[in-house]
């Protein structure tokens, strides 16, 4: 367990001594976000009935911070070690491959969540959102957190070069980000892009989080979780398997 | 009792190059035992397989008789490892790098060790000090620092002392020692030849991913009989039959003419008078690791 803690608090103290970056600079982002979009659509839109659009898009950017900050936490730490050669410090010690991997995992998780939680926060500045079902939002966050972290451990591990990590996150993780619904709702889609949607398991991350705030959304939240849960676990084995394996980390 | 480190049979390819080539390979617990070759041999190869950094293609590595692939767990917990590449973390300070390498290991609370070893390696001052600020030769301490937080058992230097200053050296030699005469097996790999040879009890060679030579330094040492003799001479000039002999020239005018033994030293003396020639300076040595270092890897 002593191992398992340290890599977690050492991968927690990584990213809050670089917290301007790590966590001030997406809240940031965030909130540029929902000034420019509020302003300019606040009058021109209404998503669900009753819903002014500016709390519309509070959950979306939110969670939209969550997913890439738990991904680019595990991602960048993995490819920046191997980078450098750090690594060996953690391939070394007696580490089991469920620890190596819960450490990264829970590390990456608690930035998206921290993140996350300072959009949020920010936000109610601006802005009065509801809070209809705060544990299906929890809910939502934390196994969602846990998909895009796993997917950053795999990312990670799979890149030796900056700039095979940013195609990943630029060709996969935005626009799977971007089209998921955290600016609008499915339903104002064409049918075949909302048939896409479907497909895209942060879809089910956005909207069942934001079930969490007004009580309504685009699926049920069951499904939803139910789908986010077996992607979380799906990957998880995966990774676990990749980091057994030794691949790309032991050669 | 098991031995510290056994090697079987042990093959890696990266793609179509044999790195190693079938080594078999005991180290007994308490040796201080150099792996030696020219650069590409496989010295840091077979070390990642011991650590556990790179799996073999074929063949079996226990430390302290723990399979490094089935009980990768005790296997690491027995080792230490000085990497080659000077690697550090930029985030943390001494002192923090060290706490967190414990804890990897299972270890909570190993201030008073971590004070011991930082003042050994003479990085008591730095230990506030973000690694990112530190000299490359204070970044090699601590690295020897972070293989030795968990105490193990086995420790693997890999060319510890590339690129470090004399100081450094001896003091990195006297603590090495030191660990080595408390019971700890060490397993060094280096360039400098006179370092394993003052060092080293045992000594394999390695040359292609094959091990070339393996005894202890003194039989070695002892395989290559004969000496040399260097001497300045006056008039300048070999006589007869010596001027063919496989004589180098030195620096300075010197000659340095090897000989099969002893005995030999007095037939060219001999020849030497005959010739009417005047010995000014004359020196008798035995051969040293670097000739039978230079001499195995022709072969």
């Amino acid at each position: 367990m002593t191992g398992f803690y340290t890599l977690f608090y050492k991968e927690w103290l990584r990213f809050c001594k670089v917290s301007v970056q790590t966590i001030l600079a997406p809240v940031l982002t965030a909130l540029l976000y929902l000034l420019v979009f509020a302003h300019t659509l606040r009058e021109h839109v209404e998503v669900y009935p009753g819903v002014e659009y500016t709390a519309f898009l509070v959950p979306g950017l939110a969670m939209m911070a969550v997913l890439q900050n738990a991904f680019a936490n595990s991602s960048s730490s993995l490819m920046q070690s191997k980078m450098t050669g750090n690594i060996v410090f953690v391939l070394l010690p007696p580490l089991s491959h469920q620890e190596f991997f819960l450490a990264y995992l829970l590390a990456a998780m608690a930035r998206g969540l921290v993140v996350g939680a300072g959009v949020f926060a920010a936000s109610l500045w601006f802005v009065d959102v509801p809070f209809a079902h705060p544990l299906w939002a929890f809910a939502h966050a934390v196994v969602g957190s846990g998909v895009m972290a796993a997917l950053g451990v795999i990312a990670g591990i799979q890149s030796d070069k900056v700039d095979q990590l940013s195609a990943f996150q630029n060709f996969i993780i935005l626009p799977l980000t971007f089209l998921s619904g955290v600016f609008y709702s499915i339903h104002s889609l064409p049918p075949l892009w909302q048939t896409f949607s479907h497909f895209n398991p942060i879809f089910y991350m956005i909207d069942g989080f934001r079930y969490g705030f007004f009580g309504q959304a685009d699926v049920s939240p069951w499904l939803s979780i139910t789908i986010v849960t077996s992607s979380f676990f799906a990957l998880s084995l995966l990774t676990l398997w990749l980091i057994r394996s030794g691949y790309k980390l032991r050669h | 009792m098991s031995a510290a480190i056994e090697v079987d049979r042990i093959f890696k390819s990266f793609g179509g190059l044999h790195a190693l080539a079938g080594i078999s390979l005991m180290i007994e617990q308490g040796e201080f035992f150099g792996l030696l070759g020219p650069n590409g041999a496989g010295k840091t190869t077979l070390i990642s397989i011991i650590a556990g950094l790179t799996r073999a293609t074929s063949g079996i590595v226990r430390v302290m008789g723990h399979d490094v692939v089935q009980s990768y767990r005790a296997a690491r917990r027995s080792l230490g490892v000085v990497p080659q590449e000077l690697v550090f973390d930029p985030f943390f300070t001494v002192r923090e790098a060290l706490r967190i390498q414990s804890g990897y290991y299972g270890i909570r609370n190993n201030e008073a060790w971590i004070e011991e070893v930082m003042e050994h390696l003479d990085l008591t001052s730095k230990a506030d000090t973000n690694m990112r600020a530190l000299s490359g030769g204070m970044k090699r301490r601590v690295l020897v620092a972070q293989a030795l937080v968990h105490k193990p058992p086995v420790i693997v230097l890999d060319e510890p002392t590339a690129g470090v200053d004399v100081e450094l050296r001896q003091a990195l030699w006297r603590f090495v020692r030191q660990l080595n005469l408390d019971g700890h097996t060490i397993v060094l790999t280096t360039h400098y030849l006179e370092e394993a040879e003052a060092l080293c009890g045992r000594i394999a060679m390695l040359k292609q991913g094959q091990i070339v030579a393996l005894d202890t330094t003194q039989n070695l040492l002892n395989r290559h009989s004969g000496c040399y003799v260097t001497l300045r001479i006056e008039p300048d000039r070999m006589p007869g039959a010596w001027a063919s002999r496989l004589t180098t020239r030195l620096e300075g005018g010197a000659y340095r003419i090897a000989l099969k033994d002893y005995d030999e030293v007095e037939s060219l003396m001999a020849a030497l008078r005959a010739a009417h020639i005047k010995v000014q300076e004359m020196e008798v040595t035995l051969p040293d690791l670097e000739e039978v270092f230079v001499q195995v890897m022709k072969s």
